[in-house]
């Protein structure tokens, strides 16, 4: 919990190394991670990154991802590290059977990543950035040296806090890391992660994300461009159509017991409705929150509902998101 | 966290409990040791009044910002009373595990269940064969 607080009122340095980076080059590395993607990168600018999502046939979400576009030839696509593997397989899949004239490679070994956030953040990491930082607008990057080491830095994270997101070769990794701690950032762990990203409203793939669940279902509706094509497409159309048949809404207790991942959700009439996707003790608002995704329309804002924790069903009632936001507010 | 010392009028279960025998009554509570592992303590799930609990079975249970936990009763018993005083405080259980953060108060069934536990002594023990 110290943790998470620091990173709301200082800086604090997280070791993401596990997640993973696709590096996309070639002449049409744009059409292949435009037909791969759910988000429309027709607009991107170089030193711009986006938000998005991978989705398979049905529509199901197979992970979300960062785009990074260093030229009209050369993306990087930063990927959840459980799914790894089966993003790389999908983008050189899609490669082949598209025959994109690409080159698609797995870099997750031989990059690091560290994500330092909170307000003082860039104050911290000026001292070893070879370039000004205020050059760097939020969810834009740069190619700064960093204590030497050629990085990629771009202003964002997974924390609600500003900050920036790291990336620079693994064996520089140790000295960037301990020079940054030295400089006056604190380590902070993949619970406190957990706390803020929650806080923040931000989905985490396998809670709030999984192959069954929608981009338009979780809040990534805005990072889902319909009248483009990709993978996937066809079947959310019809979803736009049709109705979405489930819904991601922000809940807070009334009750003092603690939604947690997968408890179920019933209205006030007791009629099964959904389930928690992540919940925990909020250490900034000290208040129990969660997400839920629950049948849509079931739920309307400031509605109450009952969430079953071992049994006993325990009232809630329905936020609007996030529930944190910086007072700076970007 | 400071460290607590275990207190020798305590008696320790391998679950990380304690209990302080106070006539045919004990109080029940969680080690330094479990309030350390388990980090910020923020909600305890107080048992009812009047529940009867068998000797290492559930009695209550405590979530951290982590994890949900199950507590044990270091002995047969009936609740008859509850540290209500978590239910607005939970971090009491953090900051002073052997005091103010006490769970539950049982009316003890069985006097010699008291020697399938710990002393102070045999705990510290056992924890440092645990952690090596």
């Amino acid at each position: 919990m110290a943790e998470h607080l620091h990173t709301r009122s200082e800086c604090s340095l997280f070791d993401i190394c596990h997640m993973g980076e696709i590096l996309v080059e070639g002449p049409q590395a744009f059409d292949l991670i435009q037909k791969t993607v759910s988000r429309d990168i027709s607009k991107m600018v170089v030193g711009q990154m986006v938000l998005a999502t991978f989705t398979n046939e049905q529509g199901g979400i197979l992970d979300d991802l960062t785009v990074y576009k260093y030229s009209d030839q050369k993306f990087m696509l930063v990927v959840n590290a459980s799914n790894i593997q089966r993003d790389y397989e999908w983008v050189a899949k899609a490669q082949k059977d598209f025959h994109f004239n690409a080159v698609v490679r797995n870099e997750s070994d031989s990059l690091a990543k560290l994500d330092i956030q909170g307000p003082h953040a860039q104050k911290i990491l000026q001292q070893i950035a070879s370039t000004d930082l205020n050059t760097i607008q939020f969810y834009h990057f740069a190619e700064p040296a960093l204590m030497d080491s050629p990085s990629t830095v771009s202003r964002s994270g997974y924390t609600g806090e500003d900050g920036f997101e790291l990336y620079f070769p693994v064996p520089d990794a140790v000295r960037v890391w301990n020079k940054l701690i030295e400089l006056g950032s604190k380590p902070a762990g993949l619970g406190a992660r957990d706390t803020l990203r929650l806080e923040a409203a931000m989905n985490l793939y396998g809670h709030e994300m999984n192959e069954t669940v929608s981009p338009l279902e979780c809040r990534y509706a805005w990072v889902t461009s319909l009248e483009k094509d990709f993978i996937g497409v066809e079947p959310l159309r019809e979803q736009k159509k049709n109705g979405i048949p489930r819904k991601l809404v922000g809940i807070e207790m009334i009750d003092r017991q603690i939604a947690r991942n997968p408890y179920p959700i019933f209205s006030l009439h007791n009629e099964p409705i959904g389930v928690v996707t992540s919940g925990s003790f909020s250490p900034t608002l000290k208040k129990n929150i969660a997400l839920a995704l629950v049948q849509f329309g079931s739920l309307e804002k400031g509605a109450e509902c009952l969430v079953e924790v071992r049994g006993q069903k325990c009232r809630a009632k329905v936020i609007n998101l996030p529930s944190y936001r910086r007072s700076d507010g970007t | 966290m400071s460290a607590h010392g275990n207190p020798a009028n305590l008696k320790y279960t391998k679950e990380h409990e304690w209990i302080r025998v106070e006539g045919e009554f004990g109080f029940i509570g969680i080690s330094d040791f479990a309030q350390h592992a388990l980090t910020d303590i923020v909600f305890v799930e107080l048992p009812a009044l009047g529940k009867s609990v068998e000797q290492f079975k559930q009695l209550c249970l405590v979530e951290s910002v982590k994890s949900v936990s199950d507590i044990y009763a270091p002995v047969s018993g009936e609740v008859t009373e509850t540290n209500k005083e978590l239910e607005t405080a939970a971090h009491l259980v953090n900051s002073d595990p052997y005091g103010k953060g006490w769970m539950a108060k049982l009316q003890i069934r069985n006097p010699a269940e008291l020697s399938n536990l710990m002393s102070a002594a045999e705990y510290e023990a056992y924890l440092k064969i645990k952690s090596h």
